[in-house]
């Protein structure tokens, strides 16, 4: 392999494990305030597709209005996910909230079924990302430098709301010690639909990157994404927003190196992102940078 | 005495229900082994896992594979030729659906090793996660499974007989094991892990016997559906199956085996009768177009409904008794006594200090 396709593959990699991370961003937020894996995680990554989808064809917006819509709408679908499937289910035993974080991810992608219908739709890429950058030997259309920017730009505006704000503080006090912060006075509801929000919006731009990287979208497009994200959560050690980052790129990295330098494993590539979550979770549970063992 | 009712119904169905109906019956007998023996490691011992979708698939390949003839395997693989000792097998049909209950119990023994080391959420998504695996790997090893192409093909061995007949030596098996001492075991499991341990019950080997038990009917199933639909390809294994008997076990009750089985028959009925969802039908004068789809979206949420409202399912963690199907008129109306006949006796007054 040469250097420059070796430098050729690695931003991909990067390109890739950005994206992993936005959405991982999202199943460590949830996990961390309410201790439950948000399966309808991939599917709300794959509305957010819909949505810019459907501004842009159908309401003819231009494509940064579409994206920014998208991404409120949803946000919006996050909470009302929240409101309407996880609260009622918030006391009862883990296995119940976990058969309905599966049923509503059923849900989504029945309904997008029924409503967008099941033929794949081509996304349009706006120029402005699709041109072709040519630096010596390597060829990589402008997508791949916007993505990490975008991304890296997100979660900085993540981590400020989360480390330097009071909507921040109150969701690291509840992923401490959820029965404390309501004696403290804080209204718990409030502050996991605001987590449900952000993680949601934060899937929704992946969602939307990944569309403009992979220009198809199906109903089931989220599902491996989201399942991916979620290993990179587990990876990076769950409820950590920064090992979920971390996670995302290790993952997308390994993932595309590991085909780069094998090429014959190339269909097994959805296998090795299963393969790493085994390894980690038989050799280091609480993930790279997590602090405590998971019950 | 309900053995013999079953053989003469099967006898009778043989030959006088249509070949819709008897295919209805086909699947239904083995979507009630499946739910059964998914309902002993998810209901029984407690661990919430995704596993079925991997069983089903090892235990369909690993039949069709033994059972399809060389002249037939050389017709399916048109990419690459099978490995060589596959190649020639033959087996008779029994023989490979024991075969392939077995080895997936195998596969489900080494799977137990790495999957019980976590708990809880993990469990679930390591399972899903080896699903996946399979289904993947199912893909691409042409030379074995003949990838995307699929095996085709299959004689369709799988009839009222065979389906039936496994179907009672399962729920037999099961329902012996739930009331034994490993049964009473894994609900203390389920009840309740650390306790089970301080009590001397060793926890992992009771979830490893109900992992490779479950293994070991869903790859039996596993083969009677291939030998049913006589066409197998990964894409029929995907999670979308786990998800379906999900369904069937929350709705009859986690834990209970004879709940499973009552969800399998109104699974499998309402699927047919939700049929007309999908397309047009008319109530009365007023049309209503069908929207294809549409079955699914009910499923779901149905099944989120179930989970918000109803935890238990139809039977909870009852089973079946007699006792209670006799009594259960008796029940009904004596609540409604109390509907008609006005409040309940007033309590004596405790008597003052």
């Amino acid at each position: 392999m040469t250097f420059s396709g070796f430098l050729q593959q690695f931003i991909n990699a990067i390109s890739l494990g950005s994206l992993y991370a936005l959405v991982a961003i999202g199943y460590t937020m949830v996990y961390g305030v309410l201790r439950l894996i948000n399966f309808a995680h991939g599917d709300v990554l794959m509305a957010g597709c819909y949505f810019a989808f459907y501004g842009m064809l159908v309401f003819s917006l231009p494509w940064w209005v579409s994206f920014s819509i998208a991404i409120l709408l949803t946000a919006l679908l996050g909470i009302l996910i929240d409101r309407g499937a996880y609260l009622p289910v918030r006391k009862a035993p883990r296995i119940s909230a976990l058969i309905t974080a599966i049923g509503l991810s059923f849900l989504l992608e029945s309904l997008a079924l029924v409503i967008f219908g099941g033929r794949v739709k081509p996304f349009h890429r706006p120029s402005i990302f699709g041109q072709v950058i040519q630096s010596g030997d390597l060829y990589f259309i402008a997508l791949n430098l916007w993505i990490p920017a975008i991304t890296s730009l997100l979660i900085l505006l993540l981590l400020i709301v989360v480390y330097r704000t009071k909507v921040g503080m109150s969701m690291r006090a509840i992923a401490r010690d959820m029965t404390t912060v309501r004696l403290m006075g804080v209204d718990v509801n409030r502050i996991t639909s605001i987590t449900f929000a952000l993680g949601s919006a934060m899937a929704g731009a992946g969602g939307i990157m990944w569309a403009l990287k992979y220009p198809q979208i199906d109903p089931y497009m989220g599902i491996i994404p989201g399942l991916k994200a979620f290993v990179a959560a587990v990876l990076g050690g769950i409820g950590n927003v920064i090992g979920a980052a971390l996670g995302g790129l290790l993952l997308g990295v390994l993932e595309v190196m590991i085909i780069a330098f094998l090429p014959s494993l190339a269909g097994y590539k959805d296998a090795i992102a299963f393969l790493i979550l085994i390894l980690i979770l038989l050799f280091r549970p609480t993930g790279l940078m997590g602090e405590r063992l998971p019950l | 005495m309900s053995l013999v009712v079953l053989f003469v119904f099967i006898y009778w169905a043989e030959t006088n229900a249509t070949e819709y109906q008897i295919r209805l019956l086909n699947n239904c007998a083995i979507f009630i082994i499946l739910a059964v023996s998914y309902n002993l490691i998810n209901g029984i011992c407690g661990q919430f896992s995704l596993e079925p979708n991997a069983f089903i698939a090892i235990g369909a390949y690993t039949s069709a594979l033994l059972t399809m003839g060389p002249h037939e395997k050389q017709i399916s693989y048109i990419i690459e030729p099978l490995v060589w000792p596959l190649s020639i097998i033959s087996i008779p049909f029994w023989l490979s659906l024991v075969i392939a209950g077995l080895v997936t119990a195998c596969f489900a023994f080494l799977m137990g090793f790495a999957v019980f080391r976590v708990r809880g959420d993990y469990l679930a998504i390591v399972t899903l996660g080896f699903g996946e695996v399979v289904r993947v790997v199912a893909n691409n090893l042409q030379s074995v499974t003949n990838g995307p192409l699929g095996l085709k093909g299959l004689t369709p061995y799988t009839n009222l007989w065979w389906s039936f007949g496994f179907m009672v030596i399962t729920l037999f098996f099961i329902w012996r094991l739930t009331k034994s001492s490993f049964g009473r075991a894994m609900k203390a499991i389920r009840e309740d892990e650390v306790a089970a341990e301080a009590m001397g019950v060793s926890s992992f080997r009771y979830k490893m016997m109900a992992f490779t038990i479950s293994g070991f009917f869903e790859g039996v199933a596993g083969g009677l559906l291939a030998h049913l639909i006589t066409t197998i390809s990964p894409v029929l294994f995907t999670f979308f199956f786990t998800f379906n008997l999900l369904i069937i076990i929350v709705i009859g009750g986690l834990g209970s085996t004879t709940g499973a089985v009552i969800a399998s028959i109104i699974f499998i009925y309402s699927s047919e009768a939700l049929r007309v969802v999908d397309e047009s039908f008319s109530i009365g004068s007023l049309q209503i177009a069908g929207i294809p789809g549409m079955r699914m979206v009910v499923f779901a949420i149905l099944l989120i409904i179930v989970m918000i409202f109803a935890r238990e399912g139809i039977m909870g963690r009852r089973e079946f008794s007699w006792n209670e199907l006799i009594n259960l008129p008796k029940s009904v109306i004596g609540r409604k006594n109390n509907i008609l006949f006005g409040p309940a006796r007033k309590r004596e007054k405790k008597p003052t200090k």
